[in-house]
């Protein structure tokens, strides 16, 4: 499965937000969000920090931000 | 070898009597170097009572999150700060979710909803939705919904909904200090009722949520009374924001010990890896218990958080020589 790593979710500059717990991540990645990113969905925008409308499917999973649209993995 | 695997010997091999509370503690407090030889026992009781098929399921959240329920677990409660938010699933999509489950080889597909239990939205969406299902798709449909009226549960019946999954999470004497919002005598009066219409009765719970060594025996010995035909078995994956969610993750080996005990307390049921074994067991762990009483799982995502892809299950299985169970054998 593909998981967008929450790094690169908003393009070359690091996302102002965790999209696992919704904390700031101006100076990078939380380890402990993003390990447990490989078995979880996106939860919070990491662009705005909204929370998410999540459905899962048995087979991939969608996100979606009023502000900033669908992701999926 | 310890009496205990003695006595599981001769009664619950032999003559497919499972172990009663007293039984099923002593397993689960055997020392480390009895393991081996307590999940090796339990694998023999399944291939004897069970045979070598595995049941193959897949799940999916047609309502998810903002529940009036307060299961300290649960990350689907709308009385937590838990990051997951309310939302349904539409029937395009509940079909294919069974199309995907369908498309592993899997025979059972159930259908959940974070309710207390069904009001009128719900059952008109699981009417449209089990009908789109069947019309389209070669699977087995199971729900779990939450607690059940008498009517409700006739109708799910009239739907063609063969199972009803409904947990009782943990024993009776502990699931107040898990659970204020409902008894567990209510979950058990659900229970009765699907198993008076004659639908089956998947009936489990969750480990590591602070129960004893002896509350986890006790639980064992409650759903042998009840006598499910299936048992999930669920490991605890602390979600962030619930009341439980720093507790420690259950150890591996005593996620083994649990499986043995369990088989051994019910030598029939099928008993199915559900949510938590990927951080509990990890691949490992996952291939000594399906070496150790388990006989189904639960493949692809769950229903907040994602498992490992169907596929590295079905090659597990496939490496163990262990048959996925075909619908024909279902029916
Ligand atoms: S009833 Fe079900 S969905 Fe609601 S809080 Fe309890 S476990 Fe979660
Ligand atoms: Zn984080
Ligand atoms: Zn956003």
């Amino acid at each position: 499965m593909s998981v967008p790593d929450p790094t690169t979710v908003g393009g070359d500059v690091p996302p102002p937000w965790c999209d696992r717990c919704g904390e700031p991540a101006r100076s990078g990645p939380h380890p402990a969000c993003a390990a447990a990113r490989a078995l979880e969905p996106p939860r919070f925008c990491a662009r705005c920090r909204r929370r998410m409308k999540v459905q899962i499917l048995p087979a991939g999973w969608s996100a979606v931000c009023v502000e900033h649209g669908e992701f999926r993995g | 070898m310890p009496e205990i695997l003695d006595q599981a010997r001769a009664q619950v091999l032999e003559t497919g009597v499972g172990l009663d509370e007293a039984g099923v503690l002593a397993v689960l407090t055997l020392p480390d170097e009895h393991l081996p030889a307590a999940l090796q026992l339990a694998h023999e009781v399944r291939m004897r009572w069970c045979g070598p098929e595995v049941e193959v399921e897949g799940i999916v959240s047609l309502k998810t999150g903002g529940c009036p329920e307060d299961c300290h677990f649960c990350s689907q409660s709308g009385l937590f700060t838990s990051p997951v938010r309310s939302v349904w699933l539409d029937i395009p999509s509940l079909v294919e979710a069974a199309k995907q489950t369908a498309a592993t080889g899997a025979t059972e597909f159930c259908i959940v909803a974070a309710v207390r239990g069904p009001d009128a939205r719900l059952m008109k969406q699981m009417r449209e939705g089990v009908a789109a299902i069947r019309a389209e798709v070669d699977i087995q449909v199971a729900a779990s919904l939450g607690m059940l009226t008498q009517e409700q549960v006739d109708e799910l019946v009239d739907m063609g909904v063969h199972r009803y999954n409904h947990n009782l999470e943990t024993c009776r004497s502990y699931f107040p200090t898990v659970v204020t919002t409902h008894s567990w005598e209510e979950r058990w009066e659900t229970l009765r009722m699907v198993r008076e219409s004659g639908m089956e009765v998947c009936c489990g719970g969750i480990l590591g949520l602070g129960e004893t060594v002896e509350q986890r025996a006790e639980f064992a010995a409650q759903l042998a009374e009840l006598d499910p035909h299936e048992v999930p078995l669920n490991f605890l994956n602390p979600r962030p924001g619930t009341p439980l969610g720093d507790r420690p993750v259950v150890e591996g080996k005593d996620a083994l010990r649990a499986i043995a005990a369990f088989r051994l307390a019910m030598p029939r049921t099928i008993l199915r890896y559900a949510g938590g074994r990927e951080i509990t067991l990890g691949d490992l762990g996952t291939r000594d218990g399906l070496l150790g009483g388990i006989n189904a799982v639960i493949v692809g995502n769950y229903l907040t958080t994602l498992g490992r892809p169907a596929t590295e299950d079905l090659k597990l299985l496939d490496d163990l020589k262990m048959p996925v169970k075909a619908l024909s054998a279902t029916l």
